[in-house]
């Protein structure tokens, strides 16, 4: 049988402000435990909640981001439920009337594939603190640093149709927070989480099969792999006659598999209820205009302008928008080497490739953008070979230093003295007699393919530095000139 | 000395006649004596008091001692006070001492007050007879086999007894104006968010209040002068400018228009209270004031109402004493359901947890539409009733209790019987008006209250109304048998 996917993800997004969401107290990550959290957000008795107009704020800038309707009243409610990392024994979110209502996104896959996803609504609530389970001798650990910092959960319809539109979709929502400038984007840290609603039925089956959701998925690539082995499990099980059961599941990456957390049947009954200690949350329009004014350029946008100012294809386009810190860069880098095809091809090709294996982001680099644009300059005013710099690179990214300061060191200065080049290209041939005699022989149209050997000879004797365009011309004159 | 008013101690600072330090002394030498009589106190606070009293002395020496300087106060207990035990009276909070004042504790220690302890009450508020508190109850000055009312019956008890000249109490459907009513002394529950109520024990959310009871309106005005007011902490404090509640109290009361409730009247209603009640708005009429009937058609779905809201509130609120950071833990739990079941089971008496199963039975899935919600549509008509009534008229009278203080123990194995205590009180928590008790006559020699009930902000005008009849009566400066000063 042929089988459709069906996914709707809830990504939590932990929103930048400098203080919790209802107390004073810091959200700065990484803090020794338990040293930011205040009367408040340890649920002192006695204590109340404040609402950060900041987090409000970030909210609507999102709402707007996403063609999504504003809630001009929104209420927070109480989510009832016992955990060692839930002070008060509640959660403060919203429920009935979120701060944003339905809205859009569009994506496309690395296929080509695209899709308009709604957008169910979002709304703020308050995270929680973190349990820890090691180091304490058979007990845990709670660090209630966390507890409270601000959140926009915001929840898909079940619009997405393979685990490659799910990830695109996260993406694009990690490229709108970012660009918003109202989250970090910091997946390793936790500043986005994503859960992902999963189920299969028969193709062209309107109903909707029974769905499990994945946990606290922090990783693009994780996304694809959970919902991938998700499927393939729901799938298996029906075939074998089985039934897929509504439950909570994690999906463990060191295994690649998923596993049952909890059921329909043992989940709590949240009781939600309007919490008494905040007062509805009421905005007007012109509250709303005011935020669309600070709207930066977004994703979309800066894609469309990457492909008529720079030239760029749309799918260059796309990916260099996708990341708000990457597209930041990539125009600091065309502004400085005036090459934005260039410029495009290092941010996504070597800056890409060592970023992602040194598991790095771009807004820590060790090679910045002004590092960049000076090397892209060396290629063009022929300094050095597109070869070279990308040992330049390699310097740059272990050691530091700019461009011309690695050139000058390490003598890898471009030759482009014709007159050595002559000579070098002399010996290459006085001294490969065989390659010269099958040159000689060979058809005049298939000679063209074997200058490379000879090219291979002359950058090796002379450590890759000579002009490419050089040698070749030089090269091509003097072993045909053999030919005559 | 004793049998003075927070006035009258105000006026003899002012005029040297004793020193803050020395009315310091005075009362915590009394309580010490008197204390086991009533149980009112359940913290003394020697230290601080002679600290703060001393402090009191200097600025007053200095120039610098506004109206509540070096005049002792009690709080109690769920205002939290720093350093100091703020149990709730609960066994949950025994062990707690609080980091940090409530607001309307540091207002009133930045107005120079001296804090002599910390008072009974019900556990977390919940109770009309301070029966339910972990340290036993509160009792009667006036008849010490009675209850003092609740949940801020040792407050009423310790000003009755004159073991404190001023207390703070709190109002959820009653807990400030049916303790002041059966003790005999003036207790007023603000409109809600006119105090702040960060730092105050939450019982009820959207019903709790704090405010002054004392043995005059005068007194509770000048209380009211330093705890009133928008506090930044609180999102629900009203934003509304502070003003001198003492202004207006000698105002006249010729025009005034009187509201009684037909339905405060019915036949269940003590013969000997609502006698006492028709004799003190004949004298208001006196006063110059005009009556007319009106009516509050659902009073009676108030006690329902109130038993689903409070108690849906609670057990939310209750539900951060979990053993985990703070207060009560059991003793070796097994595992974290084990943690929990057991501290909570242990830590909580009975009224308490029924309350949370209540709550949490009407807020369950399935039960939300039929209770919480249908409960805060009877609120909104109760809030109606009042607003249209007091279209028509200034004020609203009656009866603040159905019956005089009882005995103890006389309905603790019945709770509807106790609910049934705050018929008339709870209504304004629903409403969110401000309510003032004043002693207005006698029965069986036990006190009666007049419930005087204005709207919104009105607090001025109410402690006006009650100061224009104590300046007319004498039932305010009664002193229960057995208590000497």
């Amino acid at each position: 049988m042929e089988w459709e996917v069906v996914i709707g993800l809830e990504i939590h997004v932990q929103l930048a402000t400098k203080t919790k969401i209802f107390s004073g107290a810091s959200t700065a990550f990484g803090a020794e435990p338990n040293t930011q959290a205040c009367a408040v957000d340890l649920a002192l008795p006695g204590t109340l909640p404040v609402f950060n107009e900041n987090a409000l704020r970030m909210a609507v800038m999102f709402g707007l981001a996403v063609n999504a309707e504003i809630g001009k009243r929104s209420v927070f409610e109480r989510k009832n439920y016992f955990y060692p990392d839930l002070p008060k024994g509640y959660q403060t979110t919203q429920l009935a009337e979120p701060i944003v209502g339905p809205g859009y996104v569009d994506i496309e896959t690395e296929e080509g594939v695209q899709r308009r996803v709604r957008l169910h609504h979002a709304h703020l609530e308050e995270d929680a603190g973190k349990s820890l389970h090691e180091d304490f001798h058979g007990m845990s650990g709670i660090d209630l640093n966390r507890a409270g910092t601000p959140l926009v959960e915001i929840v898909s319809e079940p619009d997405m149709r393979s685990s490659r539109e799910a990830a695109a979709y996260a993406r694009k929502i990690h490229a709108i927070v970012t660009t918003l400038g109202i989250c970090d984007g910091n997946m390793a840290e936790g500043s986005m989480r994503c859960d992902c609603n999963v189920s299969v039925r028969p193709k062209g089956e309107e109903k909707l099969g029974t769905r499990t959701e994945l946990k606290n998925i922090n990783s693009f690539r994780f996304i694809e792999r959970a919902i991938d082995t998700e499927v393939a499990r729901q799938i298996d099980l029906i075939e074998d006659g089985g039934t897929v059961v509504q439950e909570t599941r994690l999906y463990d990456p060191d295994k690649n598999e998923t596993r049952s957390m909890r059921s329909k049947e043992e989940a709590n009954d949240y009781r939600y209820f309007p919490c008494p200690d905040l007062l509805p949350v009421v905005i007007d329009d012109s509250y709303i205009e005011a935020i669309r004014k600070t709207l930066p350029e977004l994703p979309d946008a800066r894609r469309d302008r990457f492909m008529s100012e720079y030239n760029l294809s749309e799918y260059d386009a796309g990916v260099l928008s996708g990341y708000s810190a990457q597209a930041d860069y990539y125009e600091q880098v065309v502004k400085l080497s005036g090459d934005a095809k260039l410029s495009a091809n290092w941010v996504m090709g070597e800056l890409a490739k060592y970023l992602n294996q040194n598991d790095t982001d771009i807004k820590q680099s060790p090679v910045s953008a002004e590092q960049l644009g000076g090397l892209l300059v060396r290629i063009k005013d022929n300094t050095i070979s597109g070869n070279i710099a990308k040992k330049v690179f390699e310097i740059m990214w272990s050691k530091g230093g700019s461009a011309d300061e690695i050139i000058e060191a390490e003598g890898l200065k471009q030759v482009t003295d014709t007159g050595a080049i002559e000579k070098i290209v002399d010996d290459v041939i006085a001294s490969c007699t065989k390659q010269v005699d099958q040159y000689k022989a060979a058809e005049p149209e298939k000679r063209g393919k074997m200058i490379g050997f000879f090219m291979g000879q002359v950058m090796k004797a002379t450590g890759g530095k000579a002009n490419p365009g050089a040698v070749t011309g030089i090269l091509k004159q003097k072993l045909d000139a053999l030919c005559d | 000395m004793f049998d003075k008013t927070l006035a009258e101690l105000a006026q003899g600072l002012e005029r040297g006649d004793f020193s803050s330090t020395e009315l310091a002394q005075a009362y915590l030498q009394r309580i010490g004596n008197l204390n086991s009589q009533y149980n009112a106190f359940i913290t003394l606070t020697e230290e601080q008091a002679l600290a703060q009293a001393k402090a009191a002395d200097e600025a007053r020496a200095a120039g610098n001692a506004g109206a509540l300087c070096g005049l002792p106060i009690a709080h109690k207990d769920l205002f939290c006070t720093q350093g100091v035990r703020t149990s709730s009276a609960s066994k949950m909070l025994d062990n707690f001492v609080s980091p940090y004042d409530a607001t309307i504790v540091n207002r009133l220690k930045n107005a120079g007050t001296v804090m002599l302890g910390k008072l009974n009450m019900d556990e977390f508020a919940m109770g009309s007879s301070n029966e339910s508190s972990f340290y036993g109850p509160a009792r009667n000055p006036w008849d010490t086999e009675r209850v003092p009312g609740g949940s801020s019956g040792g407050s009423a008890a310790a000003v009755a007894a004159r073991l404190t000249p001023a207390a703070t109490g709190s109002d959820t459907g009653g807990s400030i104006r049916q303790p002041a009513a059966l003790c005999g002394i003036t207790g007023l529950k603000p409109t809600y968010g006119r105090v702040s109520r960060y730092g105050m024990i939450a019982f009820a959310s959207s019903l709790d209040q704090a405010g002054p009871m004392a043995r005059t309106a005068e007194d509770c005005a000048m209380i009211l002068n330093a705890m009133a007011g928008f506090d930044a902490l609180d999102s629900t404090s009203a934003e509304r400018d502070t003003e001198d509640y003492t202004a207006d109290l000698n105002q006249p009361l010729s025009g005034l228009k009187i509201g009684l409730p037909k339905e405060y009247f019915s036949d269940t209603l003590d013969a000997g209270i609502a006698e006492q009640v028709r004799n003190a708005v004949t004298e208001f009429e006196k006063l110059g004031a005009t009556v007319k009937e009106v009516s509050l058609p659902n009073t009676e779905l108030s006690i329902p109402a109130y038993y689903i809201i409070a108690p849906a509130e609670a057990s939310s609120n209750l539900s951060r004493f979990d053993g985990v950071r703070y207060g009560y833990r059991c003793a070796d739990p097994v595992d974290l359901e084990d943690l929990y079941k057991r501290s909570r089971g242990e830590g909580f008496g009975p009224e308490v947890k029924r309350r949370i199963m209540v709550g949490t039975y009407a807020l369950s899935a399935g039960y939300y539409d039929a209770y919480y919600r249908k409960a805060q549509q009877i609120r909104r008509m109760i809030q109606q009733d009042f607003i249209a009534a007091l279209n028509d008229v200034d004020v609203i009278m009656g009866p603040t209790t159905p019956h005089p203080a009882f005995k103890l123990g006389e309905k603790s194995s019945d709770p509807v019987s106790m609910y049934m205590e705050d018929i008339f009180t709870l209504s304004l928590n629903l409403a969110g008006l401000p309510g003032i008790s004043v002693p207005c006559g006698q029965t069986q020699g036990l006190p009666v209250g007049l419930q005087i009930i204005g709207n919104y902000f009105a607090e001025a005008k109410l402690l006006n109304i009650a100061h224009q009849f104590q300046q007319a009566t004498d039932w305010h400066k009664q002193i229960p048998a057995g208590v000497e000063v």
